[in-house]
């Protein structure tokens, strides 16, 4: 008796866990379905659209191929691609080199120095943003996509904490048998160390690779060529820049978001395992 | 105590090194205090002089043509003194265009080149340590390190030198010479009146301090603005990272919940929002909330959900947080599924034993577990909320603007966090880099002293060779 009930009682409170994460759901998926939606609606054309289905709905490909033969909108990515894979493997490397040095070797100024880097990282980046402008052009660097290279990977070792972290969990014993073997540093670092570190590998070259996606701040300072614009800034400019260049090029910024958005995605499905191992091994136990 | 001490000998030990150097070193020693890599050079480390000396020769050339004026000028007091313009010149019957000074630049290149002469200073005296290594490497009848020892000793006992140059070069450019340079600026009058080339700016002390923190009325004092905005910044900080957290928190039990079928259908319906960047979804979410958004239209009102200034605009600032609650609790969540897996079950065995109701499981197990696991990510994300500046900038831009509660000439708003202020003072019409740059300073000051107390908690809890 006592059984039918409790058991009654699981499936009232199934019903409701799931009408609750549906509910939630949808109210998640939502404007990611209304950004795709506008991505491939034809017609009406431009702007946002006064009725959900308005009359005359017609959906196609019509916003992409405006998107690639009106806007620049694939040299933006090709700049984009270049510019965050070289941020990216600049990044990982630096971020390996500090934290290895930090975690595994021993020397005297290691712990004042990774309380510097701890202090510094504190200061928030908009502030030296207009002196990096100026250090720039006083290189001759700026509107170059290399300076954005530089200024993304220049920080890199502020955030060694995390892949420290990681590090530090590697145990010593097999670095000590390396030694007796006569294995050099450079080699213990190469051959056993980074191998065992490949979550946190692939978690900061995921990290590395997207901020560039994301960020136009900086590339709005330094960048000012309409074809040296990396996506983001790109789209940020497409509905900002112009009184009337909302109305005008919603529905292509949305279909540019889309490409954006297909590409990081299938970045993180072929990568996801690593990454959430990556997130919760360095970031939460760290 | 003990850290005040190791401070000093930070800065005694290399003075007393170079003392006795001086004192105990050789004639090669001695004159390598005057032309360095004399003494490697002498002794045969031909290579490892030669740098020393083309370092030497270089950094000469560049302070009297270029860096030592701009340090002259920095020290001098005052950020330049004549001003550039046109001058009527009696002989040629013509105006003349004068190249006046930039304070902007004295101060740019003063700092650059004040770090270069740090810079410079450390490795004269590594140029005298090795020489002064070399000679008691000899009196000991040793031999001196020929260049393939060193390059040895790079790989294996300093290899350290190695992995962290880069890096740390690329910090001191792009990070440390641009800070120390924005510090200086929070101690300028450079603001809109104060433009170089134009015009110049000057020290004025603690002055833009005192504006800052003062209760003065009128345009001087901004006393009151900065505590409403310093005030919203911690409420949405605290708002921010707290919905996440819990709400993230709440959605992962449910989907973990047993019985609950298509847990990954489920979980990807949330993490989806995070495939989108970040400023995408927003500029998205803001066109949604327009007056004339699409959400508006549906609901057939005329609500202005991110500019009604009512009520200290608490419209605007209630969606700000649920906006960002849609943007962070995917993250919270996969965060969650990761950390469920790792606590142990048998603590809910026992408890299911003891008759436990899921409410209290959660209670007593899950969320202290949790707390105890997640207290520094809670900090980071805190700190990172005071400093979140894309939510708010593309959300509503800092506004809706309503002087009625702000010191004129302040240009603060009413959803402004302190990051916000500080980039409007920045890129405005009129700006102000002066009281930017205080706003700067006092956000590092809080990020540092939260940080810390995070750091401090997380390097006491556990020691860094616990796992290895």
């Amino acid at each position: 008796m006592k059984r039918g009930m409790t058991r009654i009682w699981h499936k009232i409170s199934d019903v409701f866990v799931y009408l609750l994460l549906a509910t939630l759901g949808i109210l998640w998926v939502l404007p990611i379905f209304y950004l795709v939606y506008t991505a491939f609606r034809v017609t009406p054309s431009t702007g946002i659209i006064n009725t959900v289905f308005p009359s005359g709905l017609r959906l196609g490909f019509g916003n992409f191929t405006r998107l690639f033969r009106e806007t620049m909108f694939a040299r933006w990515l090709g700049n984009t691609l270049i510019v965050s894979a070289s941020s990216c493997a600049l990044t990982t490397l630096f971020i390996l080199m500090v934290s290895y040095a930090f975690s595994r070797l021993r020397f005297k100024l290691r712990k004042p120095l990774m309380n510097v880097l701890l202090v510094l990282g504190m200061f928030p980046g908009f502030m030296s943003m207009i002196a990096v402008y100026f250090i720039l052009k006083a290189m001759g660097l700026t509107n170059s996509l290399f300076a954005l290279v530089l200024v993304y990977s220049g920080g890199a070792a502020l955030s060694y904490y995390i892949c420290k972290g990681f590090f530090d969990t590697v145990p010593k014993a097999m670095e000590e048998a390396a030694v007796l073997d006569g294995a050099t540093q450079p080699m213990i670092f190469i051959n056993i160390i980074l191998p065992m570190a490949k979550p946190i590998i692939v978690y900061t070259v995921l990290t590395s690779f997207i901020s560039p996606w994301c960020d136009f701040i900086f590339v709005n300072t330094i960048i000012s060529e309409r074809d040296k614009y990396t996506v983001s800034l790109g789209l940020y400019k497409m509905i900002n820049a112009e009184k009337n260049s909302f109305n005008d090029n919603f529905t292509t910024f949305c279909a540019g978001a889309f490409v954006v958005g297909a590409i990081i995605v299938s970045l993180f499905m072929s990568m996801q395992k690593y990454y959430v191992e990556g997130v919760t091994s360095g970031a939460v136990k760290g | 105590m003990k850290k005040n001490s190791k401070v000093k000998s930070a800065v005694t030990n290399p003075i007393k090194a170079l003392l006795a150097a001086l004192r105990g070193g050789s004639v090669f020693t001695r004159l390598s205090f005057v032309i360095m890599g004399f003494g490697q050079i002498a002794r045969g480390q031909i290579c490892k002089g030669i740098a020393y000396m083309a370092t030497q020769a270089l950094f000469i050339l560049y302070m009297i043509f270029f860096g030592g004026g701009y340090i002259r000028q920095l020290f001098s007091g005052d950020l330049g003194t004549r001003l550039s313009g046109e001058k009527w010149n009696e002989a040629l019957q013509m105006f003349e265009k004068i190249k006046g000074d930039n304070s902007f630049l004295i101060l740019l290149y003063g700092v650059v080149s004040v770090v270069l002469f740090l810079l410079f200073t450390w490795i004269w005296i590594l140029n005298i340590k090795g020489n002064y290594d070399n000679d008691c490497k000899i009196a000991k009848g040793e031999k001196v390190f020929t260049l393939r020892q060193d390059l040895r000793a790079l790989i294996n006992e300093r290899f350290y030198v190695l992995l962290l140059a880069l890096p740390l070069l690329g910090l001191l450019i792009f990070t440390v010479m641009p800070l120390v340079f924005m510090v200086l600026i929070a101690f300028t009058n450079y603001d809109y009146a104060h433009m170089p080339p134009g015009k110049l700016f000057d020290w004025v002390g603690f002055r833009n301090f005192k504006t800052m923190f003062s209760l003065s009325q009128g345009s001087s004092g901004f006393a009151f603005v900065f505590l409403r905005v310093l005030l919203w910044t911690f409420i949405w900080a605290f708002f921010a990272t707290f919905t996440n957290y819990f709400l993230g928190i709440i959605i992962a039990l449910l989907i973990q919940k047993k019985g609950i079928k298509l847990k990954a259908l489920w979980r990807t319906l949330f993490v989806v929002a995070i495939a989108v960047p970040q400023f995408v979804t927003l500029l998205l979410m803001q066109k949604i909330l327009d007056s004339d958004g699409i959400l508006n239209k549906m609901l057939g009102t005329n609500i202005l959900w991110l500019t009604d200034q009512r009520y200290l605009s608490l419209l605007p600032r209630t969606m700000i947080i649920l906006v960002n609650i849609w943007l962070g609790v995917p993250y919270t969540l996969l965060m969650c599924s990761g950390i469920f897996m790792n606590i142990p079950t048998d603590y809910y065995e026992a408890a299911r034993i003891d008759g436990a109701n899921p409410v209290t499981i959660f209670f007593a197990i899950t969320l202290p577990y949790m707390l105890h696991v997640t207290a520094p990510y809670l900090i980071t994300q805190f700190v990172g909320n005071i400093n979140n500046f894309n939510v708010i900038w593309l959300l509503t831009g800092g506004g809706p603007v309503d002087n009625l509660h702000y010191g004129g000439g302040s240009q603060a708003q009413s959803t402004d966090l302190l990051v916000t202020w500080l980039y409007r003072l920045t890129t405005d019409q009129n700006p102000k880099y002066n009281v930017a740059s205080v706003i700067g300073i006092v956000i590092f000051v809080i990020s540092a002293v939260l940080s810390l107390i995070t750091y401090n908690r997380t390097s006491a809890a556990r020691s860094e060779e616990a796992f290895q």
